[in-house]
């Protein structure tokens, strides 16, 4: 175990309400209100608020140290490139990574999927191989391998998911053979909130040969992540949904996988030696962040990193899993309700439907009480048409999240019903 | 923010409940499928248009909020006897009021739609009373294949 996770596992306390309710006041866009209501955000799944630390990090880093990083010999590169590198540390060391080599900084989870699927998917897939995916996983989890899957003949099968929301893991362990090559997975469904057996998928794909990508956006900011433990050979996650700035974003690779597998991107940075004859790349992680990164946002990244770590994971984890208690047994008392997604092993993420009444009415309805939620399909296609439904209105916890904004929107259902009938 | 029982009057939950012309039109020569992603709704719009691009009758089905049915439904009753220029003004006039570019009294004949025309002040919602209107428009510019549009 990394030294980051057992800082945060001696802090294991849980968040209470009253920290809940100290913390949100360290974020200034929750200070407002919202068509003249009290603005209660419950939308964190789709993106996080951000801290007056990630905001202050990002605007001192441009108002005193911003260049471009890794050239120039002046004292500005220097700063830049230390604030820069000593990101890809503070990330490495937050998801339990031996090397900080082995994070390669990008846009986001999508963007760090693509690359995967580009680079190490072209290389090594290839006619009648098997990508393993699930029934549950974002779009960012399933497009990019069916684009690696077209160009290379591989197939894509799809591990189902049970009534509750949770894998079928029966049915994955008939899936897994050694035509698969690739498991793709989600660590938390952003679309149903299930904490997914990733160890156990990890442990079994192993046996058979293939390598694991997981998709972690929603686990970074609310499970508690240690890549050595987990034993995966890719995680991917967003800086946005973890209290940072949005277009920053993080693959970790096993170090050997990286080393052996093809630029995604050529140009500047990425580069040892250029002729028209022939390039000689640079070593990862910087092989793979071609032309001038986002500079500020890793810097942004390592304030949140810090801000989150200080709470710590495992209490901000038991915070919302005491919160999604709260309102699963509250939203009961709302007639007509179905929630979608019920496993046992569950995030802080509640989406459900109303019987007779569109998510995207309930939506309107609860914006024009200040309480904001995501309708609609996710990102997950198909996990509704698992469940039937067009779409799913989904409340989604945060940090700063308290029972009294639970309560705020249950009677905000009760206020649709009254006017929706 | 105006009140949003602005936005959902009494003839919107009647006719989201009760929706008029529903269902697949048998002898259709025209059809199209519209799909707002954003929320998941998706319509099929049924067309007998004759050989004038008059409009003898007109059928949906799909699902979607009630905004987006309760247009849907109206559009059925104010589109037939209309060729398709008048029902292309017709929208166009509709359109502009929903999203502020007219005011609904420079519109006289907008009649029931006027009801949907709160959704001016709430924007993301305009495309929710619009969607059964891009469909007809697609289905009369298409042929009997039938056509597909989305709103995004």
């Amino acid at each position: 175990m990394s030294v980051a996770v057992e800082e945060m596992r001696s802090q294991a306390e849980q968040v209470t309400d009253a920290d809940a309710d100290r913390y949100r006041q360290d974020f200034p866009c929750l200070q407002q209100e919202a068509h003249g209501k009290p603005l209660v955000y419950l939308d964190s799944a789709a993106t996080s608020q951000k801290p007056r630390a990630v905001i202050d990090a990002i605007s001192r880093f441009y108002e005193t140290s911003y260049s471009n990083v890794h050239r120039g010999a002046h004292l500005l590169s220097e700063r830049a490139t230390e604030a820069y590198e000593g990101a890809r540390s503070r990330v490495a060391q937050y998801i339990g990574a031996a090397d900080p080599r082995e994070i390669v900084f990008v846009r986001g989870a999508t963007e760090a999927i693509n690359l995967v699927a580009a680079s190490y998917g072209r290389a090594n897939l290839q006619a009648g191989d098997e990508i393993l995916l699930t029934e549950m996983e974002h779009h960012s989890n399933i497009v990019p391998w069916q684009l690696i899957a077209e160009q290379t003949g591989a197939v894509i099968r799809v591990v189902p998911i049970s009534d509750d929301g949770e894998l079928m893991m029966d049915r994955f362990d008939e899936l897994l053979s050694e035509r698969t090559k690739l498991v793709g997975v989600g660590h938390v469904s952003n679309a149903l909130g299930t904490i997914n057996p990733v160890k156990e998928i990890v442990d079994k794909a192993h046996a058979q040969g293939a390598v694991v990508l997981v998709d972690g956006c929603q686990a970074a900011p609310r499970v508690p992540v240690d890549v050595a433990e987990l034993g995966c050979d890719f995680y991917a996650f967003s800086g946005h949904k973890l209290y940072g700035p949005s277009g920053i974003g993080v693959l970790w690779g096993r170090h050997e996988l990286l080393e052996a597998m093809p630029p995604y991107q050529g140009g500047g940075e990425m580069i040892q030696r250029v002729t028209f004859e022939h390039t000689t790349y640079a070593k990862v992680p910087q092989k793979f962040e071609a032309g001038t990164p986002n500079i500020a946002g890793p810097v942004g990244l390592h304030a949140a990193m810090d801000y989150v770590t200080a709470i710590g994971l495992e209490g901000i984890l038991a915070h919302e899993r005491d919160l999604l208690a709260y309102a699963t047994d509250a939203i009961q008392e709302v007639p007509g309700v179905r929630l979608i997604g019920t496993a046992a092993e569950k995030a802080g993420i509640l989406s459900f439907v109303m019987e007779g009444i569109h998510p995207h009415d309930i939506g309107t309805i609860l914006d024009n009480q200040g309480i904001a939620v995501r309708t609609g399909h996710h990102c997950a296609q198909p996990v509704m048409d698992r469940f039937q439904v067009p779409a799913t209105t989904r409340a989604s916890f945060g940090l700063y999240n308290t029972r009294a904004d639970v309560d705020a929107f249950i009677r905000g259902l009760h206020e649709v019903r009254e006017i929706l009938g | 923010m105006a009140d949003v029982r602005d936005l959902y009057q009494e003839v919107i939950f009647e006719h989201n409940k009760n929706p008029r012309n529903f269902g697949v039109l048998a002898d259709h020569n025209r059809h199209a499928v519209g799909h707002n992603p954003l929320c998941g709704d998706q319509l099929t719009v049924y067309l007998m248009v004759d050989d004038n691009d008059v409009v003898q009758d007109v059928k949906f089905e799909g699902s979607g909020c009630a905004i987006s049915v309760a247009s849907a439904s109206l559009m059925t009753q104010i589109l037939k006897g209309k060729s398709k220029q008048e029902a292309d003004e017709f929208f166009q006039a509709f359109h502009d009021v929903c999203t502020k570019e007219r005011e609904a009294e420079d519109v006289p004949d907008l009649g029931k739609l006027a009801v949907l025309t709160g959704v001016r002040d709430f924007p993301s919602r305009v495309k929710c009373a619009t969607l059964a209107w891009h469909t007809v428009h697609a289905a009369l510019e298409h042929d009997e294949e039938g056509a597909s549009v989305t709103t995004e």
